[in-house]
């Protein structure tokens, strides 16, 4: 029976997470650094390891952290309704939002509001590639330490990233998962990272 | 049923090849949804986007529930977004029930230079194909460009660009009707 209880409250918590967490999976962290305080289900160098975990393997991180706590608390039934309960307040959401939008569809103001919001859309797409781009191929450290620009470039990383851009460019056809596992190989053998 | 299998099954191979969160599932995102099976326009990406960014959740988890119900309804957005799911709750739960150390391993941590680098143009890629279908004229081109500079030196939620910049749609094109 506490087990039920247990599982139940695994869900509600997570539930509640995916209700007030906005933005990507990054977002749902300060809500677990809390539940981790509120429950004792673990602590802050666990969510740190969670962290790692969670951007080391496919997926979307909010998905994966919550996976990962709900198998830690509660076994696999607890790492199925983790990420359930994530999910099911934005497909509730979606769902009125997507039966909302259907009905306006044709009214000219949403097309004009879209007119707009979609270069603002883009415009946030650029600047969230712009951080990956740091994160990927610049190393703040190795800047700090020589104080040269240049220098804090990862150049491996800067080759493959030009690399794979100017294939996808020029070969319509080429998958984006082909690149994926074509980068992995390399990273693999120059020992990249 | 085949068309839901199809939905479940499409994402669940985006879902399994997303490394680096929504805006990495991006190009996964065109390519199976828009080129290959059409099951989206660009602009539609574009808009599901912009609300993913201000709605509570995931962007990749409400992306795919946009897209499984415009298909296939309620039944399909559950689905669409059950599939996005399913390959990081299998990798996972193997993950933390068999391997405590996987992200030490340096064969992953190599692994991931690579993707990382990789993923950076791929998302660029992403992001001129968007701009070709959004960024039309000059108001457009401000917005685009005001956004991904406020965006990189403020903390100001995304969900305030995205209001602001509809607002400026409706009255642009509204005022110039009228």
């Amino acid at each position: 029976m506490s087990y039920a209880l247990l599982l139940l409250e695994l869900f509600g918590r997570f539930f509640l997470v995916g209700l007030f967490s906005i933005g990507g999976g990054l977002a749902t962290l300060p809500f677990l650094t809390s539940m981790g305080e509120t429950t004792g289900w673990f602590n802050a160098a666990d969510i740190s390891n969670m962290v790692a975990i969670s951007e080391s393997t496919p997926g979307p991180m909010g998905i994966n952290m919550a996976t990962y706590v709900g198998y830690t608390v509660a076994g696999v039934p607890g790492s199925i309704l983790g990420p359930i309960g994530l999910i099911a307040p934005s497909i509730v959401i979606i769902i009125i939002i997507s039966r909302v939008l259907m009905k306006f569809r044709e009214s000219k103001y949403v097309n004009y509001a879209f007119y707009g919001l979609r270069a603002a859309s883009v415009g946030l797409i650029a600047a969230a590639c712009y951080s990956v781009a740091k994160i990927a191929l610049f190393n703040g450290e190795v800047f700090a330490e020589t104080g040269n620009f240049f220098l804090g470039f990862d150049l491996k990383s800067v080759i493959l990233c030009a690399i794979v851009f100017v294939a996808v460019m020029c070969f319509k056809k080429l998958h984006p998962i082909a690149c994926i596992v074509a980068a992995a190989v390399v990273g693999i053998i120059f020992q990249m990272g | 049923m085949k068309q839901l299998l199809e939905l479940f099954l499409t994402f669940a191979k985006i879902g399994g090849f997303t490394f680096g969160g929504g805006i990495a599932m991006l190009p996964m995102l065109q390519k199976e949804i828009v080129e290959k099976k059409n099951w989206a326009t660009q602009e539609e990406l574009m808009d599901y986007y912009a609300i993913g960014q201000c709605t509570p959740g995931i962007i990749a988890i409400n992306t795919a529930t946009f897209v499984g119900y415009k298909q296939k309804g309620t039944i399909g957005g559950i689905v669409a977004t059950l599939g996005m799911a399913f390959p990081s709750v299998v990798i996972i739960t193997i993950i933390a029930a068999l391997v405590s150390n996987f992200q030490d391993l340096p064969a992953v941590q190599w692994a991931f230079g690579g993707i990382r680098a990789a993923v950076v143009a791929l998302i660029l890629s992403s992001v001129i194909k968007l701009m070709k279908k959004s960024v039309i004229d000059i108001p457009t081109a401000l917005i685009f460009i005001a956004v991904a500079v406020l965006a990189t030196v403020t903390n100001v939620s995304p969900v305030v660009f995205v209001l602001i910049a509809g607002v400026i749609g409706i009255l642009l094109k509204g005022g110039k009707k009228s």
